[in-house]
């Protein structure tokens, strides 16, 4: 039950998407969501499908490891269709007792569904493709400036960096806790919902406790190894920007382009629903 | 004086009530004098609790020491402005493999304590490789830490001090949540270090097959250290060693056993092919 988040999971391959400048695919999947939420025609979505599509293509990553993070968004991707469905207000087509399905409701709860099944992928398609450590020197790079006003951005990206490395970790822990607990008769898997929850706290303490110490040891290992914080540290792999990287700014600005002049006419939309009459 | 030197080294554990004050101190480490030459390979043994892992904390100036006195290749681990360069000349490795990686990649993992350093970026890469290969472990250098074997993490965590270019090497229990081909590894790995690269090699063990091959060996029971000596001179005396709860190599204590028995044979014998050895002889010679 824990595996299945793959955030934070690296799948290695040799392609041109892994090799990008991690700041190109930060601002990559930004401007992605940014595009997902901006323009909702069906032809933005059509052209946001083919970019995404290429994109995983180009990235050699299975489609598999994608879907797996969707997993986790299944209640909040439920729940959010559902009220779409019933609670928006417009031209009804079908109503029975107190509830009512619209166009409208339609419309956005297919496009809220698609919005956030693009935002996991494409997030999954950065961190699928990009080291932790990698995404974290991006972010530390492109937030930089903000050391001038004091915000302590390497520390953040050196604590974050280490957060996504022990995940897994972590999660295998979680695992043989559960297993040794279970083997000594503990229920994770019936009751309701306050019951499991009360459930797991037996499971959290020995987990907190193993993540103190192993906090503890990583601390003293950073130390032993000569870590002092970020000041006179080298890079083994400085942020440089590279001709691909140009070249993926201006496939993303084009990209953007596309979105917004196809966003413009909508002809998909009004050709389908004008010919029904709606 | 060699490049580790202790003399007269003490260091207390202090349990603090709730206002900060000294409630009881433990003595984990109780006035062991050490020294070590460079290019020499030593083994600490003792049992759990005889202060084995406390002393290693202090070569890497982790710990300091609450009395005496502790020179890592002529700095004084208490001089904190030393404290980085004695970092760099004594490379600790832990324990547990998993808690000392810190990159989720293997070559970014090797190359974090040089970028501590502040190597400039061509020469981390030569070092990480060069590290890498020593440890034989080049060809998983795009691998994710947590894809490996036991052996092999504790292999990448050693690759990870070897690339800081260190004197000299403590390796506190490297081996004690491995299996055994990890363990045969990992110590093939240090020794081959110890050979080639001529670093100094300080293992801390409980496990007496790991030390047949040092240099010298260091028994501690009680923070103290009860028994020092070559190997050979260490593990001739079974009984003592008994008495400090450690176990003996089966050869030598089958020796041990025959020689009760009567049987004329050396008493500082630790493998099996010189056990193996010294049968033939005893028997050609009783013929």
């Amino acid at each position: 039950m824990f595996r299945e988040i793959t955030l934070g999971q690296y799948y290695p391959t040799d392609s041109v998407i892994h090799k990008l400048d991690p700041r190109v695919k930060l601002a990559g999947t930004l401007i992605f969501i940014i595009s997902l939420f901006a323009f909702g025609t069906i032809e933005s979505y059509v052209v946001a499908t083919i970019f995404l599509a290429a994109v995983i293509k180009t990235s050699q990553v299975p489609f598999k490891f994608m879907i797996k993070g969707l997993r986790g968004i299944i209640m909040l991707l439920m729940i959010t269709v559902i009220f779409n469905l019933f609670l928006v207000q417009g031209t009804v087509v079908v109503k029975f007792w107190v509830f009512q399905i619209t166009v409208e409701g339609i419309k956005t709860a297919v496009s809220m569904a698609i919005r956030l099944i693009y935002l996991i992928i494409g997030s999954s398609v950065m961190t699928l493709t990009t080291t932790p450590n990698d995404l974290t020197d991006g972010m530390e790079k492109a937030l930089s400036p903000l050391k001038k006003v004091r915000i302590p951005v390497h520390e953040i990206a050196m604590m974050m960096s280490i957060a996504l490395r022990f995940i897994p970790i972590l999660m295998e822990e979680t695992d043989k806790i559960m297993k040794a607990q279970q083997a000594r008769g503990a229920d994770f898997e019936s009751g309701n919902l306050i019951q499991r929850a009360k459930n797991m706290v037996p499971l959290l303490v020995p987990l907190f406790i193993s993540a103190f110490r192993r906090a503890n040891d990583l601390a003293m290992a950073m130390e032993a190894r000569g870590y002092h914080g970020g000041e006179g540290r080298t890079k083994m792999r400085p942020l440089v920007y590279k001709g691909r990287d140009r070249a993926a700014y201006l496939v993303l600005l084009g990209y953007f382009v596309i979105m917004f002049v196809v966003s413009r006419f909508d002809v998909i939309e009004t050709l389908l629903f004008g010919a029904i009459g709606w | 004086m060699g490049i580790i030197s202790a003399a007269k080294l003490a260091f207390d554990y202090l349990k603090l009530d709730e206002n900060g004050n000294v409630e009881s101190k433990t003595r984990a480490v109780d006035g062991v004098d050490l020294d070590v030459e460079a290019g020499d390979f030593i083994a600490i043994l003792g049992h759990n609790g005889s202060g084995k892992s406390t002393l290693a904390k202090h070569i890497n100036a982790i710990l300091l020491p609450s009395e005496g006195t502790l020179y890592v290749d002529g700095k004084d681990t208490q001089d904190e402005s030393k404290l980085w360069e004695i970092r760099q000349t004594a490379g600790m490795v832990f324990q547990n493999p998993d808690n000392q990686i810190i990159g989720t990649i293997v070559d970014e993992d090797v190359g974090f304590g040089p970028e501590n350093m502040g190597v400039p970026q061509q020469e981390i890469w030569e070092r990480v490789e060069k590290s890498l290969r020593s440890v034989g472990m080049w060809e998983y250098r795009s691998h994710s830490p947590n894809k490996l074997s036991g052996g092999q993490k504790q292999r990448v965590a050693i690759a990870g001090v070897v690339a800081m270019r260190p004197k000299c090497i403590v390796l506190d229990e490297p081996t004690a949540m491995l299996d055994p081909n990890g363990r045969k590894e990992v110590i093939r790995t240090v020794h081959e270090l110890n050979r080639t690269e001529h670093v100094t090699v300080i293992l801390i063990t409980h496990y007496m097959e790991e030390v047949i091959d040092a240099d010298k060996v260091f028994v501690m029971d009680d923070g103290k250290i009860v028994m020092q000596g070559t190997p050979h001179e260490v593990f001739g005396r079974v009984e003592e060693l008994k008495s400090y709860r450690l176990d003996v190599p089966q050869a030598t204590l089958v020796t041990h056993d025959l020689r009760k028995m009567g049987f004329d044979l050396r008493p500082d014998i630790l493998s099996n092919d010189e056990l193996v050895e010294a049968l033939e002889e005893y028997r050609k010679m009783s013929e």
